[in-house]
């Protein structure tokens, strides 16, 4: 049971924004403009970074959800699954494996980034537009993993319900309810 | 230096708020609504929470900043701001804050360490729901915030005075206000 009186039949974030819309708006904003708007790294490849963050954070919700939503942007569940056990040996570009050894830092605090961390990443091409956006993608999914967890709300366990979700957030971004 | 080109003559979060102006609006208004907005905790009890959470995460900036606005909202009480950081138990706040405090100590840890019985505590000392939500999402926000401007490695002067002065200035003006201060015009006006 959530620790607070949620909206019921609402899973995960979805109860906290109905509970407060008023901080919602801004939470829906800054995800959507992150993982959703025109970015020279792709939908699906910001989505794998907040995926990763959120199993790092232990969040089933969001590393379902944001999972399921990168999956539907690559067309593929099984680079989730390598991205979230061993990136480095992953199907992704060398420049998303410096973004992401960058976000891991970030997860456990914003001093464990080293320069040589961004250095490595600039060398394989990453810009200091996609190297904020890393931070900050990280950044934020430390606050929302926490937020979802935080407030014990319910996170079922069916993947039909996060592969949909998925697919709703692929087409259509972060401003309006998924479900 | 920082670990990217961000506007010089700014620090903190500022730098890298006018390096994204898209980003920084909505996390103005995060912040404005959480600290600034209407509310049964006052805006220096929830800046106390923010920056409790900012010294747990060991961000000077953002300790330092939310610091001197909660000073600057409790009467200028610098003594309590340090109380409250050093030993927030023996601090002269409500029982119904330090209840939110534990849980906001929690979250910073992580999500999953609020339990039922630090609620029930919460609750047993007055606080509402709404204030136990804006509790975890403060701290949460703040795991953001702090993040962001540790993460990027912003300068981050020590000078006490400076920080004295902007946070008398954010208690007054809030933050989506004082951000049209040193964003771009144009995205400061969207």
């Amino acid at each position: 049971m959530a620790h607070i009186a949620l909206p019921e039949e609402l899973p995960g974030i979805s109860a906290g924004f109905a509970f407060r819309p008023e901080t919602a708006k801004p939470m829906r904003e800054l995800a959507h403009i992150l993982l959703h708007d025109a970015h020279t790294l792709t939908a699906g490849e910001r989505e794998l970074i907040a995926t990763f963050v959120s199993s790092q954070n232990d969040c089933y919700f969001c590393q379902t959800s944001h999972g399921a939503a990168a999956a539907a942007h690559l067309g593929s569940d099984e680079l989730v699954k390598q991205v979230k056990t061993d990136f480095q040996n992953a199907a992704v570009t060398p420049k998303m494996k410096a973004l992401l050894a960058i976000a891991g830092k970030v997860q456990r605090g914003g001093k464990q980034v080293t320069a040589e961390d961004v250095a490595q990443a600039r060398q394989k091409g990453a810009s200091d537009l996609e190297i904020h956006d890393t931070v900050l993608i990280a950044a934020a999914f430390c606050m929302f993993n926490r937020y979802v967890d935080g407030l014990g709300t319910w996170q079922p366990r069916e993947q039909a319900m996060y592969d949909d979700m998925g697919k709703q957030l692929a087409a259509h971004g972060y401003l309006r309810p998924s479900r | 230096m920082p670990h990217i080109a961000l506007p010089e003559g700014l620090p903190g979060i500022r730098s890298a708020m006018a390096f994204r102006p898209e980003t920084a609006k909505p996390l103005n208004l995060l912040v404005e609504t959480l600290l600034c907005g209407p509310h049964t905790l006052s805006p220096g009890e929830r800046e106390l929470i923010a920056t409790y959470v900012s010294y747990l995460n060991d961000c000077y900036y953002c300790q330092t900043i939310h610091g001197a606005i909660a000073a600057a909202h409790l009467n200028g009480d610098e003594d309590l701001v340090k109380r409250v950081k050093a030993d927030f138990a023996h601090a002269q706040i409500s029982d119904k804050l330090k209840a939110l405090l534990v849980i906001a100590a929690k979250v910073q840890k992580g999500g999953k360490h609020v339990q039922a019985e630090d609620v029930a505590l919460a609750r047993e000392k007055g606080a509402s729901d709404l204030e136990i939500h804006d509790a975890v999402l403060i701290a949460a926000a703040f795991c953001m915030y702090n993040r962001y401007v540790d993460g990027l490695d912003t300068i981050q002067p020590r000078d006490e005075a400076m920080y004295r002065e902007r946070g008398q200035h954010v208690a007054r003006e809030g933050y989506v206000q004082v951000s049209k201060t040193y964003l771009p015009a144009e995205a400061a006006t969207r």
